[in-house]
């Protein structure tokens, strides 16, 4: 067996068993949370993508998230309500609806990248957050499809003959399939000569110009390749909860996916996985570790200590988690 | 025609409050090259001293410059605690530690205030309106805020442009180690400038006060605004922050005014007023894209040797 697998596959296995150890301990409920995780670690692993290995600074990655959720919830939406949009009919299929949503978010990636790309450091980051604010105001601006108050789909989640998606455990198993076919590809991908190309442009962008690469091309081309996974990871989104609002476009979201790219140590392949679980077991647990500390005022307002951790962390713990088990030094991304 | 001036004074007091906010934003940028998210947290503090000193005092005037204190002072701090670690790192460290200052700042002002939103009175005497042309009656208050906000950047161009401390700041905005090379405390002058920043956003809150709730995360919504006005302008440019804030001001007040009238054309009614509100938000991003077409670095863009 290749020596590079096995450390993902010892980590897959514990990731197999998560909802029988659930079950066994009767915390079954938190499977929704094991699976947000999931969800999230595809989404910040989009990201990771052009931030850590393309040196992008994009601060609107919620909004390839969001428009991935909301194609699935529109299709479903008109599916329900036996209307077309654009002449074409609604769907409940799942592969029919995940492929809408990740061309949709492709495309919208396209379209925000080749604009923001022009551009470089403060102004990248500054552009990407304005136009994905700009979708987020779309969406609410869209009343027929729920405006400020989001989506829900009527008629459940997406269906896909002989797997029920309905069923918690399995749609865990089906999130975790989207994942090792997500990490397979970026494995594939950072390893490329597409890839190196991209982390050389990250490391000296002058330089590969001279040498003749067309780097705006590559950067746009990573760019289009990271929305369209935070559009399928937004498809899973909206699958789980039934429901989307224009609150997982806003431009906090992206921030969120940002610091789980960081937590989990930004240019590494596993990474955002670990970040996408710290983040969202601290936001779940926090909470509860100040009540049980009978601390009921930090209990309600935990990010008051979220955010001097995080700017502790900026300071002193630049490589992340997967820092922590890796003697590995990576260049600096800016 | 009465809409249209009306309009055009609604976009300019836009406008204004995006330069107040802009120019402590693009001057903080330009000179120290930190990319404050806070920024518009401190314009939150300003709104938030402001509703509380003028329920407190009784009186607008002392509500304002109370706000404005806050502001700078809190501006210190900030600067001092945790700006300055940060201009030696990169611009993603910068995002991520002041994201982690509005998380903190956002909940320190929820625990202090509540989630209510605070009202704050206007001052008896701007309360009235004036004709200002026949048959269009206009709130005094917003014209004054209108002005205060013309003389601000006035104040602004004399310094910059006319005084020592101002030629410093060019200079540093020019090249920073040849400044401090030369002599000048480039660390007290950075913390002058950021409490400076401050001290401009929170006017900016304090004055917005009466007119809308003041409530917690008021500050985020015009951040990106003011980063639209920014990179519209020119980074590091005050001159490109004036004329940049009075586009984007203008663009979505007429924007919203008339867009719906111009989709009624194409659209049945109610269809076209669906539509022309999400297009009219959206309006200012389209500007922002179309400059860019054009002007990859801003209207005003400035050379900068020092980073």
């Amino acid at each position: 067996m290749d020596k590079r697998l096995i450390l993902p596959v010892l980590c897959l296995i514990p990731a197999l068993f998560v909802p029988q150890i659930l079950e066994a301990i009767g915390e079954g409920f938190l499977i929704g949370l094991a699976t947000r995780i999931v969800i999230y670690g595809i989404a910040a692993m989009s990201l990771n993508f052009i931030l850590g290995y393309g040196g992008m600074v994009s601060f609107g990655h919620a909004a390839y998230f969001g428009v991935g959720a909301y194609m699935v919830a529109i299709l479903s939406h008109h599916a329900f309500e036996e209307t077309t949009i654009f002449g074409l009919p609604g769907t409940d299929f799942a592969p029919m609806s995940f492929l809408v949503a990740i061309i949709v978010s492709a495309f919208a990636a396209l379209v925000i990248g080749a604009l923001s790309l022009r551009t470089t450091g403060v102004y990248f980051i500054m552009i990407t957050l304005a136009f994905a604010q700009m979708l987020f105001f779309l969406f609410v601006a869209l009343e027929h499809y729920g405006g400020d108050d989001g989506l829900l789909m009527f008629s459940g989640r997406n269906i896909l003959p002989g797997v029920d998606l309905s069923d918690d455990t399995t749609f865990y198993y089906v999130s975790i399939a989207v994942l090792v076919v997500v990490v397979a590809l970026f494995s594939r991908l950072v390893r490329s000569r597409f890839g190196m190309v991209l982390e050389a442009c990250r490391q000296n962008e002058p330089r590969m110009r001279t040498l003749g690469y067309p780097v705006y091309r590559y950067k746009l081309t990573a760019f289009v390749i990271a929305g369209a996974i935070a559009g399928l990871a937004g498809a899973l989104h909206a699958n789980q909860l039934e429901f989307i609002s224009p609150d997982s476009l806003h431009w906090t979201r992206s921030g969120d996916l940002m610091i789980m790219v960081i937590l989990g140590g930004i240019g590494r392949l596993y990474g955002p996985i670990l970040g996408a679980a710290l983040f969202l077991l601290l936001e779940e647990f926090l909470p509860v570790i100040f009540h049980e500390l009978h601390l009921p005022t930090l209990q309600e307002h935990w990010r008051i200590v979220f955010g001097p951790m995080l700017i502790l962390f900026v300071f002193y713990a630049k490589d992340g988690l997967a820092g922590l088990f890796s003697t590995r030094k990576e260049g600096e991304a800016t | 025609m009465l809409l249209l001036i009306e309009q055009t004074l609604g976009g300019l007091q836009l406008g204004v409050f995006l330069f107040l906010v802009a120019t402590g934003l693009t001057l903080i940028f330009g000179i120290m090259g930190v990319i404050n998210l806070a920024h518009g947290s401190l314009y939150m503090v300003g709104a938030f001293a402001a509703a509380f000193g003028t329920q407190a005092t009784g009186s607008f005037f002392w509500g304002l410059l109370f706000a404005v204190a806050a502001a700078a002072i809190a501006g210190l701090l900030l600067e001092v605690l945790i700006i300055r670690r940060l201009y030696e790192r990169n611009h993603l460290d910068q995002v991520l530690a002041t994201f982690g200052v509005i998380l903190f700042t956002n909940e320190l002002v929820t625990i202090v205030f509540g989630r209510q939103p605070l009202f704050a009175d206007m001052p008896a005497a701007l309360a009235g309106s004036v004709e200002i042309v026949p048959g269009l009656q206009y709130p005094v208050y917003r014209l004054v805020i209108i002005l205060t906000g013309i003389i601000a950047a006035g104040i602004l161009y004399y310094v910059i442009s006319r005084t020592r401390a101002g030629m410093l700041i060019r200079a540093g905005a020019t090249n920073r180690e040849m400044v401090a090379a030369l002599g000048v405390d480039i660390s007290l002058m950075f913390t002058l400038l950021f409490a400076f920043g401050a001290a401009f956003a929170g006017l900016a809150g304090a004055m917005t006060a009466p007119l809308v709730s003041v409530e917690v995360g008021m500050g985020e919504h015009l951040l990106i605004l003011t980063f639209v006005v920014i990179v519209i302008g020119g980074i590091g440019s005050v001159k490109g922050a004036f004329i940049g804030a009075l586009l984007v001001g203008l663009t979505d007040s007429l924007g919203r005014a008339f867009l719906p009238d111009l989709m009624k054309l194409f659209l049945p009614p109610a269809e076209a007023s669906t539509v022309a509100g999400g297009l009219s938000s959206m309006f200012i991003y389209l500007l922002m894209a179309f400059v860019l077409i054009f002007k990859p670095s801003g209207l005003f863009p400035v050379q900068s040797g020092g980073h």
